[in-house]
């Protein structure tokens, strides 16, 4: 324990003394970077390769989870704040609906060379934001305890709940189970999974009508109902980091979770034999669909409208020079899935990869999805909790956005 | 102190309280009335790393030239304070009509947002409150009797769980009752129930957040108590203990009268203070059993992708009118007391 945190010491010593003069500087003259993103470990990466480029201009990062909470203000203000966001499907969308980031096109043609056209995310033709890591939740196994009771590795969420009832009839586990089912944004966002595992839409075609309040609806809370059973009893305060202690410690045998939390439940610290036995698999189906009971998201960067053209321009130089960089891809391959060239996937990329061939669908990125999101994560806990039936729990999710949807002027 | 004295002594507070009080409120309140202008929405293909689809975004022209227009929104008068994430009027008149039995009905209302957080909230108010007031004047007598040397460090280990910052208090609180930590697995000792969790039933998360409200704020009943309890004359008292009168028959008909301005001061302020029952219902991760007026706020604000200020601010408004409600019997005994006393 203590040699590897002395390793690791030395290695960020050796990075400090002579990592900056490994990147290329870009030649950027002037101009100020000042970066909003969220904090997990591929994205300090990215921001500190965009860094390495950043020649005399003045440059500032501010990595924080509570990023969604900052970005529109902070992005309303003229001049605004951060000159650019780190942005993922979802979070790109008040962005859109506020008209706060501007069009890439010209940027793109004069300073992206490297960046592939798959990792461009255009909106009616214009490039709104540039796309370097893909990320999505999917299923951990414990390969021993699966092992010890012949039990196969779970495809679908029917298999998650027979082989969670197994190890906890085993008297092994009592809560076999785990998923990030802390009340708001997390558990709505396991619905919006299993919603679509099941093929439901969330909103009557070309509308902004809610439509869940129908069979798959139902469907779908009675098996969040089910894997809840599985869980522990305080499941409802559970976000991802607080599964990833529970299975540290050893108490959950089957988990559904990020793919970009795989690096921090790989790694060194923690009981070595939990950590090796740790295994990923590809994102579980659900009521004999195809397509799996999970989304696809992106993270990518996106330019601030309200900020001078000279730092747009010395931000997406410096961003795009990580967005397009084969170093930084080859030395952080187990940080992400990255999308940009050269990368070469390995076994912590394997949930990702299995998804997108699972043809699993992208979050949502409608401008009304924010307030459906925000109406699931309140209203479905009375449910779960046994306190109301699966219709109503519905009607009240459809309430709740309706109330929401007119006052944003949606309906 | 004549009037124009006073009057200069206040200006810089009235001042300062119109600057950074008054006119925030109104300014809420006028944004209360106002709700977003109707989104024009156009079909556009979006393509991004996993391929391409029709989909609809914001017409950003079209939207933008409105408001400019309006900056402040479509005029919506009350529309906010009765939709149903707020007073749903409109709800409770269809409950009233659908439902059979009366208890049926109180069901369908406890269901809506805001009745949920207001009942939480009252529930919150009523119990913390008394026992808040209760506590500290018990603590602060005893304190008051015993020997001067120790008074000292009792009183700061006594004011200490208003020192520390109500979120850590109630982390700590938090860690604590968890399945594995040291009152949770206690807990689940003593009732032989290895299933207990505080955490998951609604009651019992209740419960903990009132506790943890009233070991909060007893403190602050203590020490304002325990200042008043200075002041009680000593004569009333001697006299009192040669009549023969016992320790309880001493306090209520001497001490209580002598302090009674100061309980209401206390229960005013407590009040207060418990309708915006808040910190907690985060610390405790509460969200999914409790949710207080304040939390309704703070979800329409920071919790959403799209920010809801018309929601956040009606919400502001019925909460300002609901203190105002609750503290009304006391602000009127007291002015009448005032006019009597002169």
């Amino acid at each position: 324990m203590r040699k590897t945190n002395m390793k690791k010491i030395l290695i960020s010593l050796l990075f400090l003394l002579f990592g900056t003069s490994a990147y290329a500087d870009c030649n950027i003259k002037s101009g100020s970077i000042n970066i909003l993103a969220n904090d997990f470990p591929a994205l300090r990466t990215f921001v500190e390769t965009a860094k390495g480029c950043k020649g005399s201009a003045d440059f500032k990062v501010t990595h924080s989870s509570e990023h969604n909470k900052i970005a529109v203000p902070a992005l309303t203000a003229n001049p605004s704040e951060f000159s650019a966001r780190i942005a993922a499907n979802s979070s790109i969308v008040p962005l859109m609906n506020q008209d706060l980031i501007r069009p890439l096109d010209d940027l793109v043609k004069k300073y992206g060379k490297g960046i592939q056209d798959s990792q461009l995310i255009t909106i009616d033709g214009k490039i709104m934001a540039v796309a370097f890591m893909a990320n999505t939740q999917h299923l951990y196994y414990r390969e021993d305890v699966l092992k010890e009771l012949g039990i196969a590795v779970p495809k679908t969420y029917e298999e998650v709940v027979a082989a969670s009832e197994k190890i906890r009839a085993s008297g092994k586990m009592q809560y076999p189970y785990a998923a990030a089912y802390k009340a708001g944004w997390n558990l709505a966002e396991e619905f919006v999974n299993m919603y679509i595992g099941h093929g439901g839409e969330f909103f009557k075609t070309g509308t902004a009508q809610p439509s869940i309040n129908n069979a798959k609806g139902v469907a779908t809370l009675n098996m969040l109902k089910k894997l809840a059973g599985l869980s522990n009893p305080d499941y409802l305060t559970h976000d991802s980091e607080a599964i990833k202690v529970e299975w540290e410690s050893g108490n959950v045998a089957l988990m559904t979770l990020w793919a970009s939390r795989s690096g921090t439940l790989l790694d060194d610290d923690g009981d070595a034999k939990i950590t090796a036995a740790t295994k990923l698999t590809g994102p579980a189906t659900v009521a004999g669909g195809n397509i799996p009971a999970a989304t696809l998201w992106w993270d990518g960067f996106t330019l601030a409208k309200n900020r001078s053209d000279a730092d747009a321009e010395a931000t997406f130089r410096a961003l795009a020079h990580a967005a397009a960089n084969k170093k930084m891809v080859a030395d952080a391959a187990d940080q992400a899935v990255w999308l940009i060239e050269g990368f070469k996937p390995g076994p912590k990329s394997i949930g990702v990869i299995e998804a997108v061939k699972m043809k699993a669908k992208p979050y949502p990125m409608l401008p009304q999805m924010g307030l459906m999101h925000g109406a699931l994560g309140s209203e479905i806990v009375e449910f779960l909790q046994g306190k109301e039936s699966a219709e109503q729990a519905l009607k009240d999710v459809e309430a709740a956005y309706m109330s929401k949807a007119k006052e944003q002027g949606f309906l | 102190m004549p009037n124009k004295t006073f009057f200069w002594f206040f200006l810089p507070t009235g001042l300062a309280m119109i600057l950074f009080i008054g006119l925030p409120i109104i300014s809420t309140g006028i944004q209360s009335f106002y709700a977003q202008h109707d989104q024009v929405v156009k079909e556009v293909k979006k393509c991004d790393p996993f391929g391409c689809t029709v989909s609809i975004v914001v017409d950003q022209e079209k939207t933008s030239k409105i408001r400019e227009e309006k900056p402040l929104g479509k005029f919506n008068g009350f529309g906010t304070y009765v939709d149903r994430n707020h007073l749903a009027v409109e709800e409770i008149g269809n409950f009233w009509n659908e439902t059979n039995s009366f208890g049926e009905f109180v069901d369908q209302v406890t269901n809506l947002p805001f009745y949920k957080a207001l009942i939480f909230t009252l529930t919150y108010c009523l119990f913390v409150t008394p026992n808040v007031l209760l506590l500290g004047f018990i603590i602060a007598l005893s304190l008051n009797a015993v020997t001067r040397r120790i008074r000292g460090p009792l009183i700061f280990g006594t004011i200490l769980p208003m020192i520390v910052t109500p979120l850590v208090g109630s982390l700590v609180l938090f860690w604590m009752i968890d399945a594995e930590g040291i009152i949770g697995a206690n807990l689940q000792m003593l009732m032989d129930d290895p299933y207990l969790s505080l955490k998951s039933s609604k009651t019992l998360t209740w419960i903990t957040i009132i506790i943890y409200g009233i070991w909060h704020h007893s403190p602050f009943a203590f020490v304002v108590f325990y200042a008043a309890l200075q002041t009680v004359p000593q004569e009333p008292v001697e006299a009192a203990i040669i009549d023969g009168a016992s320790r309880w028959q001493r306090v209520r008909h001497i001490v209580l009268p002598h302090i009674y301005p100061v309980v209401t001061f206390v229960a005013l302020i407590s009040l207060m203070d418990n309708f915006r029952v808040f910190e907690p219902i985060i610390g405790f991760s509460a969200e999914g059993s409790a949710q207080s007026l304040s939390w309704l706020i703070y979800d329409n604000l920071v919790n959403e992708e799209v920010i809801l200020f018309g929601s956040a601010a009606a919400t502001s408004m019925m909460t300002i009118v609901g203190i105002a409600i609750l503290l009304a019997p006391v602000l009127i005994r007291t002015w009448k007391e005032f006019r009597t006393a002169r």
